[in-house]
């Protein structure tokens, strides 16, 4: 089991999810067997490629995979404070829980801050629905909420921004926006999707300063999706690599980042431009992977400092059940 | 915004003159003019004319001078709500303009809400249910619909009305209200036989309408700003109103004014297959007569009424997207 035996207090306990998209050409395993613990107050990241699952994981835990997207297989066990632990796969549509969770417990900030707000509605319109959607408070008092969120994630002259449209905002005051909409009910958990790789390189800086500083003065737990290593060293504690709809590796941040185990994660790293000398040419992925086995679906297994990895048995995994 | 409305009512009038322009050359066309055909009319029931009575027509009604002092005369006595007199009908045109423009405005403005109205749950429902069989249905009656022509939908309506219900679907009244002066009774009676018209002229436009909202919709329906507002716990019928069908409804706001035109040429078509008391009969016996004050007046109402209900829609839909009114 792992390192020391002390439980991890997981606000979110991923097992076995699959997910399958059924399309004209066939049947797409988008997730095969996806498992993972979001601990309590702590940031963690899932890193991956593009298709690599990343996003279908948050839109599971979400509840919004869309069809022709399914989950077939798996559950989320979440646990948030003051309530009862309760199972998010198997909620029917009409549980009230449901609608609780979707921006009430768990909230998400999306990639595309340009066109992740409506343009025929007005940013504090869209802000305060948030709180209409979850507590039973006058439309004045969602309002001034609103406002008293929007100005903590930095957006000042309040009175006359709140009544503009997202059009009338740059890409970064808007992801702010996003940002207010999500946490304004004080989510247990919030996802980011890929926040910042639609910002250029400065407001991207300034947007994951401001999601560190709230969550450590909200104390809420982050999932926070990204293909950019560099953004994963600045922000998460923990880390989760995914490769084709699979966990490869989890582990903390120092031991993920300093000392790779599995030879995907090792590819990853070493395809980081800035890491490779002057003058040579830049790894890739395929290079440091090399002959190893990384795609067929090996059992996790535990290591001795506590780390999780899917390996092949050649280099030390656990053979398959 | 105030800019933006003073700026389109006063874009208005050189729309409207250059209309009336062509308008004015259309009517001069054709061979002869209301005299020449007065004349021939005279002469077939044995009158003789004498030159000099001739003379005087032309003159009475401007004949004699240049084209262009014409239009003046022209458009200088339809401002001041003078459109002269229908040698067709012996009466003022202003008379018999009114007494029709009413019914087809009843008759087009009742269309359009009947095409709204059938258009928009049925679009939502297919576009929600994309590729079931309630959405081919659906999608086969608007082609169906889009496929027959007004006229032909009043023919085979008013067939069926006749040999198996029995009864005249034609017209606006019965036959007890046809000359009767306006009671509630008769208000009521035309009620009764409008809903036709208005389901036959509105049939068309409500296929079209349904189907670029399916179109519309589905494009929005997987946009970020959907997803987002799921994800925030919008309940799923109030997040398809509130978020994608607002958007979708857009382009057919200003599509409004595009359906006005066509609303009104079928309505000409159905109006005539129907013996509607209505512009299309009387505009298209004018024309055939050279009636042109009468033609012309009718024409030129015509016009303004499209122009203002673009004006409308444009108006409407800068008040509903604040991204046309900011810019």
């Amino acid at each position: 089991m792992a390192g020391d035996d002390q439980a991890v207090d997981a606000v979110l306990k991923v097992r076995d999810l699959a997910v399958d998209f059924k399309t004209d050409t066939g049947l797409t395993h988008a997730l095969m067997g996806v498992g993972f613990e979001v601990p309590r107050g702590k940031v963690t990241a899932i890193v991956g490629e593009s298709g690599s699952g990343k996003s279908v994981t948050a839109n599971c835990i979400m509840r919004i995979i869309q069809p022709p997207g399914r989950i077939v297989d798996g559950s989320i066990d979440f646990a948030p404070k003051g309530m009862d632990p309760f199972e998010i796969v198997s909620l029917t549509k009409k549980d009230p829980r449901l609608q609780e969770l979707r921006g009430g417990l768990i909230s998400m900030v999306f990639q595309e801050p340009m066109t992740a707000l409506s343009p025929v509605y007005k940013v504090g319109n869209q802000v305060a629905e948030a709180i209409l959607c979850h507590r039973k408070v006058s439309r004045g008092q969602a309002w001034r909420e609103a406002a008293e969120m929007l100005e903590r994630v930095g957006i000042d002259d309040i009175d006359r921004r709140i009544q503009m449209y997202p059009f009338e905002f740059s890409g970064g005051m808007r992801q702010r926006v996003v940002i207010a909409m999500a946490l304004v009910c004080h989510p247990e958990v919030l996802i980011c999707d890929e926040p910042t790789t639609a910002l250029d390189v400065t407001i991207q800086a300034e947007i994951l300063t401001l999601i560190k500083d709230l969550q450590r003065e909200l104390g809420n737990s982050v999932i926070f999706i990204t293909h950019d290593l560099g953004v994963v060293a600045q922000i998460a504690d923990q880390v989760v690599v995914m490769y084709q709809g699979r966990v490869l590796e989890i582990g903390t941040v120092r031991q993920v980042l300093k000392q790779p185990v599995h030879p995907y994660t090792k590819g990853l790293l070493a395809a980081i431009p800035g890491l490779a000398p002057k003058g040579e040419r830049l790894a890739t992925i395929a290079t440091v992977v090399g002959d190893a086995d990384i795609t067929t679906p090996f059992p996790m297994q535990t290591l001795a400092d506590g780390r999780q990895v899917s390996l092949p048995p050649e280099l030390g995994g656990a053979q398959q059940a | 915004m105030r800019s933006y409305i003073l700026t389109r009512i006063a874009g208005l009038i050189p729309t409207l003159a250059i209309i009336s322009v062509i308008i004015f050359i259309v009517i001069q066309l054709p061979e002869g003019d209301i005299v020449s055909s007065m004349l021939d009319r005279l002469q077939a029931q044995g009158v003789d004319t004498s030159e000099e009575y001739v003379q005087n027509l032309r003159a009475q009604y401007n004949l004699d001078k240049p084209m262009v002092i014409q239009y003046f005369y022209w458009a200088g006595n339809f401002l001041t709500g003078d459109m002269g007199y229908s040698y067709l009908f012996s009466r003022p045109v202003n008379e018999l303009v009114w007494e029709r423009l009413g019914y087809t405005l009843s008759i087009t403005i009742s269309a359009l809400f009947f095409t709204w109205l059938v258009a928009l749950p049925v679009g939502i429902y297919s576009a929600l249910r994309q590729y079931t069989i309630g959405d081919y249905l659906m999608t086969t009656l608007a082609l169906v619909g889009l496929a027959t022509p007004p006229f032909l939908l009043a023919l085979i309506f008013m067939h069926i009305g006749f040999e198996w219900f029995g009864i005249s679907t034609g017209g606006l009244f019965s036959p007890e209200f046809e000359d009767a002066s306006w009671s509630f009774a008769k208000f009521a009676d035309m009620l009764a036989h409008i809903w036709l018209p208005m389901v036959i002229v509105g049939a068309g436009g409500a296929a079209f309408t349904m189907r670029i909202l399916r179109a519309n919709l589905l494009d929005e329906l997987n946009k970020p700003y959907v997803v987002t507002a799921r994800a925030k716990g919008v309940r799923p019928a109030k997040l398809v109103i509130k978020y994608p069908v607002r958007i979708a409804i857009n382009p057919f706001i200003s599509n409004i004014g595009l359906m006005l035109p066509a609303l009104i040429s079928g309505e000409a078509l159905v109006g005539m297959v129907m013996g509607l008391p209505t512009i299309g009969p009387l505009l298209l016996q004018s024309l055939l007569n050279q009636d042109m004050f009468l033609a012309g007046s009718m024409l030129m109402w015509l016009a303004i009424l499209v122009v203002f209900g673009i004006l409308l829609s444009d108006l409407l839909l800068a008040w509903v997207d604040p991204r046309i009114r900011f810019e």
